[in-house]
């Protein structure tokens, strides 16, 4: 039974087992509700939860601990020297995972039958092109041993599975004979379902913290093995970026870092000054009317999705500087500075105005948190409105703008459909901005699309470098709260 | 103040100074750089909404070309029987002659005088042509003998010259096309055998292969997106909202509560490249999830999401004063009733609201899905279920957009932004209604 009829009968099941609860309860009562302990709802959402909530939850870690169990199972049965030089376990597995799935397949289309395929013999079959008419395509020719962990595979998540679907019915069914049982007018049913809906929420809440275990840990887990193929000192003191599918890579992040800080610095040369005076205009100068026609509109930049921006920098504003800055004798300067559209300019242009709207949004709300009669007291004393601006409202807000422009770099820094699109591909150093380069989310994208080989180090190394980028906005987010609260004014 | 006789400062009040005028100077120029900034980032909004309507809207229109074809039975149907598994062995290389021949006659019968072989005359077609002439065969046999009249797509260099894109200086190294095939294009124009109309089918049609942009559509990247748009709804929402009602609510203050409220700000904060990344390690190389499920993608993009529904259904359930909390209290209810009876359904409207600009977010979001393996194939075959719109390979709106962009052949790019008119239609909508819902049933005390 596949896991999505599963769950589609445990809520038939919840279903039922509310109506009867609730059906019991009243009957208890004498069909009188003022009889009752609690509302003869909660009676039916007693049996519900009850026989919902364990088997669910056993249904989700089981999923989720079976190829693990699985997996580790089989592996050990591998002897090593079926392990190609070079590789790892991971590639063995893979090849045994698509056997045991052309397998499944086989059955499912008849064209093999049960017994047919525990009695397959690797020598004589040549399971490899018939698997590979069905389209599961094999590395290589299927060895004996490996038919057998797969058969064994095949085996193991089919009992698997078989056990599942067998806990998580008697789960259900135990969850319904015991609140069942248990439902009678003078079962306190409320406390308990409310006592159920809390333990929910405080699951809920924790999904958040486990999103964030969820991403360092699997990162960090693969980072870990890409530390033991590739030398960390080169990773992060290198200075070469060339992937080399064939091994023998050079990987280093530093080409990388600068590719991104490089653009992300361009686009806050474009953004905090444009973002900045456009916040202080709107808070400062503008009459209402102006303030409630242009605010909304600056707010549209923002909903715009990055694929957009991405699409205007590769087609718009990319040839637009090649236009300017290249073609030589053709184009509109006559020089022959640039020669693709993709560079650090285009990226960071387009990047620039895109984060307009978030510096400017971000120190409005700063600028107008600054208290009036500061504003009241500059004028008073005879200050022009833009000396009030420079010499009293911006000093009172300068950490909350910090924070402002620090968030925004950290936005610049994860930024991605722009920089895929607008940036290129080339990693180097160089401080041409016309020259495309490279940056450290474009690299996690080439590397991580695309037929993937989870045991090289050209694709580990994409989580390392995820990591590098995930602890770097994080830093520099933390910093940013940090300015906030510790160099905050405090007016009252 | 006695200076105020003597010196440089002497003189009448109505006169400026040099320092006051260099103050004044100053004030008029720093007001002119809050309108300059304005204006720039006005410019770029108008800058790009101009360029993408302009480039956009032409996918909307396509190119077709009018023939009457005789579907010749000795080449369709041998035996005469009209068995079905007979007229599917011709393959669409049996289909090409006829079309050649409807051609050919069109041609001959416009008196057009023209040099062109058969083949270039063909060209002018989409390659898709006699797949579409097999279709309607394989659809109806028992039309087979008779002549009738097609609308075939024109092929994307036709296309491009009835919409400016292709002109005869720009086709010098062009395999595809000759100055000889636009003049017979611009015959056939003349004598309205070819026409420019409305495309319904880049709105509705699936993917096509890079050899035939004329023929791709956005429909099958739509339903990949609306089916991650329900993973998102059924699971954000409720985790949402549970999560926030437990941090508003009930969280008692210690440190367990300061490290979720932390972590989800911090998440609200991630890049969201590293969702992918958590995508693909967790769902797809650990629990074997098929890859470029939308499931996968509505997994990814309700983790994303989450940390924005969460804030702002925190504000909108803070924002219900604490006195309904304390009469329902005070007539009885326990807090969970209180909170569920009382509170959540007065900030509803802002949680919906909320969930809205969340879901919004989610529709625009590219960079996750290329880690899971929503880019790079053709999505040409629409779903035919719930389950295999969950489970089998899909793209998404955004995903299809960036695919488009790569492809070598500029007819894509009108393609690319074509999509994001749609996408962005999307989301004026989805905020509009966002917008709407906020006016109407907010409530302030």
């Amino acid at each position: 039974m596949t896991t999505f009829w599963l769950v589609a009968c445990l809520i038939l099941l919840s279903a039922a087992g509310f109506a009867l609860g609730r059906h019991r309860a009243l009957a208890s009562a004498g069909g009188q509700v003022r009889n009752l302990h609690s509302l003869p709802n909660y009676y039916g959402a007693n049996v519900a939860l009850s026989i919902s909530v364990p088997a669910l939850a056993v249904l989700a870690v089981w999923l989720l601990a079976q190829p693990m169990f699985i997996e580790t199972r089989v592996a050990s049965t591998i002897p090593s020297h079926l392990i190609p030089e070079n590789t790892n376990i991971g590639l063995v597995m893979s090849d045994i995972r698509r056997i045991s799935e052309g397998l499944n397949i086989a059955i499912s289309q008849g064209i093999m039958t049960k017994s047919e395929v525990d009695f397959l013999d690797a020598e004589t079959s040549d399971l490899r092109s018939r698997l590979g008419s069905l389209g599961i395509a094999l590395g290589s020719d299927v060895r004996p041993e490996i038919l057998d962990a797969a058969r064994s595979y095949r085996s193991m998540s089919h009992d698997g599975r078989l056990m599942m679907t067998i806990v998580v019915g008697l789960l259900a069914l135990i969850g319904f004979s015991r609140s069942y049982g248990r439902t009678d007018k003078d079962y306190r049913a409320r406390n308990v379902v409310e006592r159920g809906v809390m333990g929910l929420l405080i699951v809920a809440a924790s999904l958040a913290v486990l999103t964030t275990v969820g991403i360092v840990l699997s990162m960090l887990f693969e980072t870990v093995n890409f530390f033991g193929q590739h030398s960390w000192r080169d990773f992060f003191f290198g200075t070469t970026w060339a992937p080399n599918f064939r091994g023998d890579s050079e990987l280093s992040m530093l080409p990388l870092l600068w590719g991104t800080l490089y653009i992300s610095f361009i686009a806050l040369l474009v953004a905090v000054p444009v973002g900045l005076f456009a916040a202080i205009y709107l808070s400062e100068y503008a009459t209402a009317a102006t303030r409630s026609f242009a605010k909304p509109l600056l707010e549209i930049l923002a909903g715009i999705p990055t694929i957009v921006y991405g699409l205007f920098a590769l087609l718009t504003v990319g040839p637009m500087l090649v236009k300017v800055f290249g073609r030589g004798e053709q184009g509109l300067l006559g020089l022959d500075w640039m020669s693709g559209a993709t560079s650090v300019l285009t990226a960071g242009l387009v990047m620039g105005i895109m984060l307009i709207p978030f510096v400017s949004s971000l120190s409005d709300d700063i600028i107008n948190a600054v208290p009036q009669s500061m504003r009241d007291g500059s004028l008073g004393l005879g200050a022009t409105k833009s000396e009030t601006v420079r010499q009293v409202v911006i000093p009172a807000a300068l950490p909350g703008i910090v924070g402002a422009v620090l968030l925004a770099a950290s936005r610049a820094i994860g930024e991605t459909m722009i920089v895929v699109m607008g940036a290129g591909a080339i990693a180097k150093f160089s401080a041409n901005p016309l020259e495309s380069m490279t940056t450290i989310t474009t690299r996690i994208v080439s590397q991580l699309t695309g037929d993937t080989d989870f045991a090289s180090p050209e694709t580990l190394v994409a989580f390392a470098l995820g990591l590098s980028l995930f602890v770097l906005t994080l830093g520099l987010n933390i910093l940013a709260l940090y300015i906030v609260r510790t160099y905050r004014e405090q007016y009252d | 103040m006695s200076d105020i006789t003597q010196g440089k400062h002497s003189g009448s009040l109505l006169t400026q100074s040099a320092h006051t005028k260099k103050r004044n100077a100053a004030e008029t120029r720093f007001k002119a750089y809050g309108i300059a900034a304005i204006a720039v980032s006005l410019l770029m909004l108008m800058v790009l909404v101009t360029t993408i309507v302009s480039k956009g809207l032409g996918a909307y229109q396509q190119t077709f070309i009018t023939l009457q074809v005789e579907l010749l039975e000795k080449k369709l149907d041998k035996k005469g029987t009209r068995i079905l598994a007979d007229i599917k062995k011709v393959s669409t290389f049996g289909y090409a002659p006829l079309i050649k021949s409807a051609v050919t006659a069109k041609v001959e019968e416009l008196d057009i005088e023209t040099g062109l072989k058969s083949k270039q005359l063909v060209g002018l077609l989409s390659k898709g042509a006699a797949a579409q002439l097999r279709d309607f065969v394989v659809n109806n046999p028992d039309r087979i003998g008779e002549t009738v009249e097609f609308r075939f797509l024109a092929s994307s260099r036709v296309d491009g010259y009835l919409k400016g894109r292709v002109h005869r200086d720009s086709i010098a190294n062009d395999k595809n096309i000759s100055p000889e095939q636009l003049d017979l294009v611009d015959a056939l124009i003349a004598a309205g055998v070819v026409e420019k109309t409305f495309n319904i089918d880049f709105i509705i049609g699936a993917d096509a292969s890079d050899q035939r942009p004329e023929a791709a559509g956005m429909g099958v990247a739509m339903l990949g997106s609306l089916s991650m748009m329900l993973v998102v709804l059924a699971l954000a929402l409720p985790i949402g909202v549970g999560a926030s009602i437990y941090l508003e609510e009930f969280a008692p203050k210690n440190w367990i509560t300061d490290i979720i409220e932390v972590n989800i700000s911090n998440l609200a904060a991630v890049p969201s490249i590293v969702f992918g990344i958590l995508g693909l390690a967790v769902f797809i190389n650990y629990m074997h999830l098929p890859m470029s499920a939308p499931l996968v993608g509505g997994l990814v993009l309700t983790l994303m999401t989450l940390p924005t529904i969460i804030i702002s259904t925190r504000a909108a359930l803070s924002a219900v004063p604490p006195s309904i909390r304390d009469a329902a209290l005070g007539i009885g209810a326990s807090r969970m009733q209180a909170v569920f009876h009382h509170v959540l359904p007065l900030a509803a409207p802002g949680i919906l609201t909320g969930t809205i600009l969340g879901l919004a977010q989610a529709l625009g979001e590219t960079a996750p899905l290329l880690l899971i393996g929503m880019v790079g194939f053709i999505a040409s075959n629409a779903p035919d279920s719930i389950a295999s719109g969950l489970m089998s390979p899909n793209s998404a709106m955004p995903a299809q957009i960036y695919e488009w962009a790569k492809r070598a052949d500029p007819a894509f790019y009108e393609r690319a932004w074509g999509g994001i008119i749609l996408l962005l239609l999307f989301l004026v909508t989805m905020n509009t209604v966002a917008v709407i819902l906020r006016r109407r049933f907010e409530r302030r005390w």
